[in-house]
């Protein structure tokens, strides 16, 4: 069969993913901040105003109407727990949180109620939820709008974890997380949104748990996440001219995690190079190279290298931020220390 | 007040369930014989019962950390609530829970809640769900005096004033949040004023009375139901024992105890369907002696139920994840 497939961005990728469980699953729901936009306001109401606020869900509320795509008030405890509360209670909803950096005032509602209902109940529950939120620095949005946070969630017994790095991951992976049975924390990264690639029409789903070898190579793993997928490419593409070949493996799920396919790709190339935007400390990163350590230390020819963002918060000006986040260079430098 | 003579024996029997329940998990733990920690209900029945007598398995009720007088009012098992407090694998959480987080989803309990404040949210949830699917079920949220002043508390009454959801907001004040009372901790001269923030209607309750709960109850879940949204009762209440079971409640006088115990919500009861003479007394000695049996039963059969296995540990976080994963390198 063949599939017709299109370029489209990353954030039309996700537009669709959503769109078409909506329209399969009347118990999928979206609710968050804006999401559709100017609530009340008889002259958007049928259309939305924003459509979230860098246009993901954009016209989502002139399909589906307002009691499936929800405005919320900015009270992410209060929208957030009652997305577990409907989640528990035969919904699949989707909710938005604008930044991952906000977390900080709606943990209690993921963490010790969503990641941990159905543990303490026994089994006897079912927490179908996602989390959507957006991670990344690039933005020059400064210390409370660009983390990643991605291993606080990773960290956390009950919940999975998913950053997609393409349109075509984006869409298959969100499709899997709003079907799937247990809470799922989907971080997009905020300079991904504009990135195009070929992406099927219809419905199809990445299976959580799954890494995907983004660029064969024989010499040297990198192990990327996210936007680091980019720049992990950038620096495979920039050191084949001098004969390095890397290997690039996008992890696409944070939690579980791919382990077998880092490994397997360890006993390939013997040498591990991690990045990860997140800050270093119990990082996914530093995961990694302990999984390396562990069960594949036989493998190594070489020290564990992690490239990650300091131990800092994300500055504000341009040129502090850009020595912030990962760069191909830093990649580069780390992958000849190791080959 | 017109309450079928049915439905008043469930009151009773519900209240006095809860009651000896309360007295032998007391008496259990002093024994040493439960882990971790109990919180009491002894004294509140009359609110949970009141509230629940409108309810049905369909409708659902978040709890608090004071947990067991809601699940039993909710109609869970108390044998496999015993069991739960008794760490057991036929325990209602298969000894994952315990006191704190003891549920049974299926009778619409959405848990005990360890953390004050972590239930109104979940509360809106269900109401959402019951809007979205345009059903006719309601959410009851109790809570205590000192989730009053959580913010989840009041983002989840504004959320479900503006959704219009059939949420009904129920406020214990049994006077202490912990040793605090909520006169220190309350900047209100009363809880059930905060409705008129949230353009909700907020009604104070004796709630040592179950007539009086019952009532009020009753109009705001009938509201709910009717789609006209969301209600808070406070139910001003007292709790026999401490906080905690171990607190030696410096913060209360003897005066003021046996104050409280005057007021009794059961012996109220007793009194008011006897000298009505809308229960007889042989009925209402029936059901002591059956309630007295049950419990017995309860711990008898929590007492021989095994221990979980302790790979038990390994299941139920997920729905599907790796198995060695969860082991780690365990």
């Amino acid at each position: 069969m063949v599939v017709a497939t299109r370029v489209i961005s990353y954030r039309e990728a996700l537009n669709e993913a959503i769109r078409l469980e909506m329209r399969r699953d009347p118990t999928v729901v979206i609710m968050g901040e804006d999401i559709a936009g100017g609530a009340g306001i008889g002259h958007v109401e049928n259309v939305g105003a924003w459509g979230g606020v860098l246009g993901v869900t954009k016209s989502l509320v002139s399909e589906f109407g307002r009691q499936r795509v929800l405005d919320t008030p900015i009270s992410e405890a209060g929208f957030i727990g009652a997305a577990v509360g409907a989640a528990v209670t035969g919904l699949r909803p989707i909710a938005e949180l604008m930044f991952v950096d906000f977390f900080g005032v709606c943990m209690d509602q993921i963490f010790n109620q969503g990641a941990k209902l159905r543990y303490m109940f026994g089994g006897k529950a079912k927490v179908p939820l996602v989390i959507r939120t957006m991670i990344g620095a690039g933005f020059g949005a400064a210390g409370q709008h660009s983390g990643c946070h991605y291993a606080v969630f990773t960290h956390m017994p009950g919940l999975k974890t998913v950053a997609p790095a393409t349109p075509y991951d984006a869409k298959g992976l969100l499709i899997a997380a709003i079907r799937d049975d247990d809470p799922v924390i989907f971080f997009e990264h905020k300079l991904l949104y504009d990135t195009t690639g070929e992406v099927p029409e219809g419905e199809y789903v990445i299976p959580l748990g799954k890494a995907d070898v983004k660029r064969e190579g024989s010499d040297v793993t990198v192990v990327a996440i996210a936007r680091m997928v980019h720049v992990a490419l950038e620096a495979a593409a920039r050191l084949a001219g001098e004969g390095i070949d890397v290997e690039v493996i996008d992890l696409r799920t944070l939690s579980p995690l791919d382990e077998e396919a880092i490994l397997e790709s360890l006993a390939k190339t013997r040498r591990l190079v991690v990045i990860d935007e997140d800050n270093p400390r119990c990082s996914v990163a530093a995961d990694i190279a302990a999984l390396a350590v562990d069960k594949g230390f036989d493998y190594l020819d070489a020290p564990v290298k992690m490239v990650t963002a300091p131990h800092t918060p994300v500055p504000f000006s341009p040129s502090m931020e850009q020595f912030y986040i990962p760069s191909p260079q830093r990649v580069i430098d780390a992958i000849r220390e190791v080959v | 007040m017109d309450i079928p003579q049915e439905k008043l024996r469930w009151i009773y029997e519900r209240m006095v369930t809860i009651r000896r329940f309360e007295d032998r998990v007391a008496q259990e733990f002093a024994a040493g014989k439960l882990p971790g920690f109990v919180h009491l209900y002894a004294g509140e029945e009359a609110i949970a019962v009141g509230v629940c007598a409108h309810l049905t398995d369909r409708d659902y009720i978040t709890s608090t950390h004071r947990g067991h007088g809601h699940c039993i009012a909710k109609g869970v098992d108390v044998r496999s609530m015993m069991a739960e407090l008794f760490g057991r694998s036929t325990g209602a959480c298969k000894g994952k829970g315990g006191s704190m987080h003891i549920a049974d989803v299926d009778k619409g309990m959405l848990g005990a809640n360890g953390i004050v404040g972590g239930g109104p949210p979940l509360a809106c949830g269900a109401g959402l769900m019951a809007k979205v699917k345009g059903t006719d079920q309601v959410a009851a949220c109790f809570f205590g005096d000192g989730a009053a002043e959580q913010g989840t508390t009041h983002e989840a009454m504004n959320l479900a004033a503006i959704w219009k959801l059939p949420v009904v907001f129920v406020c214990e004040n049994n006077l202490y949040a912990e040793s605090t009372p909520w006169t220190y901790h309350c900047a209100a001269s009363d809880i059930a004023s905060r409705a008129a923030a949230y353009d909700m209607p907020g009604v104070l309750v004796d709630g040592a009375d179950v007539f009086a709960v019952y009532e009020a109850a009753g109009e705001a879940i009938a509201r709910a139901r009717r789609g006209e949204g969301p209600s808070l009762l406070e139910c001003r209440g007292f709790r026999y024992y401490g906080h905690f079971q171990g607190d030696a409640v410096t913060y209360r006088t003897k005066e003021e105890e046996e104050e409280y115990r005057r007021r009794d919500p059961i012996e109220r009861f007793r009194k008011t369907v006897l000298s009505q003479g809308l229960v007889t007394e042989d009925e209402l000695n029936a059901i002591d002696e059956a309630v007295a049996r049950e419990i017995e039963q309860a711990v008898r059969f929590a007492e021989a139920s095994p221990l979980p296995s302790p790979e038990e540990c390994l299941t139920d976080v997920y729905v599907d994840y790796p198995v060695a994963q969860l082991a780690f390198r365990h």
